[in-house]
């Protein structure tokens, strides 16, 4: 059985692809459909959805298109999502490959570090690392990364400690293979699955994490986004739900989309697993 | 794009007309009785005025204690405890004449004495802002029991406007005289000479004030009492009016995105009359030193470029004026004739070509005083990027805000400030290079000097008669319009809800500090 069949097969995981090809469509076709800047006061403040052609979603306190946030809001939220989880995978991948293929000293070293982060909550944290580096993109990227790579080195870790003692493993370092090469060209490319499927997770949760961030008026105040909308539009909930309703139902189909195109990937990359599980569940 | 715009203003002027209209219905006849229950936000440190200058001291204990002079929504003095005052020729002398039929609240008659214990000595150790006016004083007498003589070291155009309650608030001497003014046992009961008697004060729910039986102008108050609950949370205040549990919403007890809904509600009336005196001010700071904003032409662009009537509008729900240049329009001495800065974003391009503008990247630190405050810096950066301007808005806590401005960090950066009614108390401030001093978000912060400027606003400061200080103020206001040393926003209006049947809530220049002397429920 092919991946993608393997992965169709979870009717869910197909409805998440499918949802976030068209939220990748959406920021893709931002600048088109809408290139004035989102902050533009274009038009009443306070028009419903559909009152006036042309605002299908309305205007927002300042008479700005919702539409418009919406669709740009979709290209930072993404942005945000993968930047950062790339760079806690960048944090994390090495920490928990070096640390689960010593072991020993270095590893004790290394997770006492990694629980140091662990023990801090991760909202709290990245609260407090915005706050000291001045709202950014950047600032919020490098926060969000910080919160979340522990998990991914506490995986990796596991997985390097269950393969290292693995024939092929002790036959690559009898015929004189580097530690870098174990690591990178042995062990690695087999831990690969489950890291796919944590990163597609990781990237809800930082998608989630920057609109809380937004919400609380810690979003970088030079761009648009879902979060920065329904903090702003918190205010006039009582007069206006359009505010906060869309932007709150794109976070939602969002961060839904990809736990199910997670579950999918883990679906498709793990098939034996999956057996197992759906026998079980059958039983 | 323009008409929808038009129309949005056409419905907001409607909200206008109904401000207007409340305050009509003065011709009535005044009915006695009935309790007023309103909120005060947030709760005062204290009572004892004059030791306190907190905001929500002044607004309750306003009607407890009372000032020699009231000022009218024109700042017009007008007698209170003072029946009739004069003022020598070369401006140095002012007799006050004082009404003989005024006892405090514990039955002891007041003269002249106590405004001499007020002013020279109980001021003098606990009030900064009396202390600022008293330095051009230099002695006060009491010439007989009714009778005090007030003698400066020179000519001081503001002083007739220094006699509010607030700032020189009469204090009672047989009380105060020999104590430690700050353990005194009073303190927990204050005493003044106001319509209302202190009752009770149950902390963190309500501050009770009863009708000054023995008050000494006939009929007055028309109020048995007034009740002041203390509600912390933004959002129960607004509902406590909408369920009628008060009846009169001051400034500043809700929040401007609610002030719609409040004012949509039947047998409700809205004034942004009350805050002549201390006329807020909002400005836009910009850096004088250096960057683009140092040069004059950039800041006459910023002020072109900016759609101020969109913000009153839209921010701050139609209240307010948009200023004319740096003297508000509270202000005595406005220069009428300036050219004022209209929303003209093409005349602003044509500035930032001959200046030579290269798009260099400027700083716009918003004021952290919440929502209403980010939105309009939105709105600015938003109208300054239309003509070409490349802004960065850069987020700040409260602390970090008073420190770049205070270090001198920023390009653009929002404040507001009072103008206290007189140019030479709260406007001369912002300009005078001898105020420049780092570590202060309150003074002259943009770093603009004008050797001409200071010169004026320092003649103008102690010149006397009034028509010398109005011709020199106008020839600053004319330099000031051309060099655009602040960007000035807007005249920020805060409005009082209340129940249309509340009459006469406001009738002076500080507002509900001092209103329900006058006002009275229509049953």
């Amino acid at each position: 059985m092919s991946f993608f069949a393997r992965f169709a097969r979870n009717r869910g995981a197909l409805a998440g692809l499918i949802i976030l090809g068209l939220i990748m469509l959406m920021a893709a076709l931002a600048p088109i459909l809408f290139p004035e800047s989102p902050w533009r006061m274009v038009q009443r403040p306070f028009l419903a959805p559909f009152e006036v052609d042309g605002f299908w979603l309305g205007t927002d306190t300042m008479g700005r298109n919702v539409a418009a946030g919406l669709m740009h809001g979709a290209w930072v939220s993404l942005l945000i999502g993968l930047v950062s989880t790339a760079v806690a995978l960048v944090i994390g991948v090495p920490l928990g490959a070096v640390a689960g293929y010593h072991g020993g000293l270095i590893d004790d070293a290394l997770m006492r570090f990694t629980e140091f982060f662990q023990t801090i909550p991760n909202f709290a944290l990245a609260i407090v690392l915005v706050a000291i580096m001045q709202p950014s993109v950047t600032s919020i990227v490098v926060a969000i990364a910080l919160v979340s790579w522990p998990p991914v080195a506490r995986l990796v870790r596991a997985e390097f400690l269950s393969l290292r003692h693995r024939e092929y493993v002790e036959a690559a370092r009898l015929i004189g293979q580097s530690n870098t090469t174990i690591i990178l060209r042995q062990i690695l490319p087999n831990t690969l699955s489950p890291i796919i499927v944590l990163a597609s997770l990781m990237v809800a949760t930082a998608i989630l994490l920057e609109s809380a961030l937004s919400f609380l008026g810690l979003g970088d105040p030079n761009v648009m986004s879902w979060g920065y909308m329904i903090g702003a539009a918190r205010t006039v909930i009582r007069q206006a739900w359009w505010l906060s309703f869309f932007p709150g139902l794109a976070i939602l189909l969002t961060v839904l989309a990809l736990n199910l195109v997670g579950e999918g990937l883990d679906d498709a990359l793990n098939p034996r697993l999956t057996r197992k599980r759906h026998q079980e569940s059958a039983t | 794009m323009k008409m929808p715009f038009i129309a949005a203003l056409a419905g907001l002027s409607l909200l206008n007309s109904s401000v207007i209209s409340a305050q009509e219905g003065n011709d009535q006849t005044p009915q006695h009785g009935g309790v007023i229950d309103t909120i005060i936000q947030p709760e005062p440190p204290g009572l004892v005025l004059g030791m306190i200058q907190n905001a929500p001291t002044r607004t309750v204990a306003g009607n407890i204690y009372e000032g020699l002079l009231r000022y009218t929504t024109d700042l017009e003095p007008t007698p209170q405890l003072a029946e009739s005052w004069d003022v020598s020729d070369d401006g140095l002398t002012y007799t006050f004449h004082l009404r003989d039929d005024v006892t405090w609240h514990d039955g002891e008659p007041f003269t002249a004495e106590d405004v001499v214990f007020s002013a020279d000595v109980f001021h003098r150790e606990l009030n900064p802002s009396a202390r600022a006016v008293l330095q051009h004083v230099e002695t006060i007498e009491a010439a007989d029991d009714h009778t005090v003589v007030f003698t400066l070291k020179q000519p001081f155009g503001p002083f007739l406007l220094s006699f509010e309650a607030g700032t020189f608030t009469m204090v009672p001497e047989h009380i105060y005289a020999g104590t430690d003014f700050r353990e005194n046992e009073a303190n927990n009961h204050p005493i003044g000479t106001g319509p209302f008697e202190f009752e009770s004060w149950d902390r963190g729910t309500v501050i009770k004030l009863t009708r000054n039986e023995d008050y000494y102008q006939d009929d007055l108050p028309y109020l048995d009492g007034i009740n002041w609950h203390i509600i912390p949370d933004g959002a129960s205040r607004a509902i406590a009016y909408e369920n009628g549990t008060v009846d009169v919403l001051p400034y500043g007890t809700v929040e401007n995105f609610d002030i719609p809904r409040l004012t949509a509600m039947d047998n409700t009336c809205v004034s942004d009359k009350g805050h002549e005196y201390f006329s807020p001010f909002a400005m836009l700071w910009m850096n004088n030193r250096e960057g683009p904003t140092a040069d004059k032409r950039f800041r006459q662009a910023v002020m072109y470029a900016m759609d101020r009537e969109f913000a009153r509008d839209v921010l701050w729900n139609g209240m307010g004026k948009v200023p004319l240049g740096a003297f508000g329009s509270n202000a005595r001495f406005q220069n009428e004739s300036l050219s004022p800065y209209d929303h003209n974003p093409d005349r602003a391009r044509e500035l930032l070509d001959d200046m030579g503008y290269d798009g260099e990247e400027v700083t716009l630190l918003p004021l952290p005083y919440g929502e209403t405050w980010n939105r309009w810096a939105e709105a600015v950066q938003q109208n300054l990027k239309e003509v070409g301007i490349n802004v960065r808005t850069e987020a700040t806590d409260v602390g970090g805000w008073n420190q770049r401005l205070g270090d001198w960090d920023f390009d653009l950066a929002f404040t507001y400030l009072y103008q206290y009614g007189d140019p030479a108390l709260g406007i001369s401030r912002t300009y005078l290079s001898d105020n420049i001093e780092k570590g202060s978000p309150w003074n002259n912060v943009e770093g603009y000097e004008n050797a001409e400027v200071d010169d004026l606003f320092a003649r103008a400061a102690t010149a006397h008669p009034d028509s010398e200080r109005e011709a020199l103020y106008h020839d600053v206001q004319e330099i000031l319009q051309e060099d655009v040393p602040v960007g000035w926003l807007l005249e920020l209006g805060f409005p009082t809800i209340y129940r249309c049947n509340v009459k006469n809530l406001i009738t002076s220049g500080v507002g509900v500090n001092d209103g329900f002397k006058d006002a009275w429920i229509d049953q």
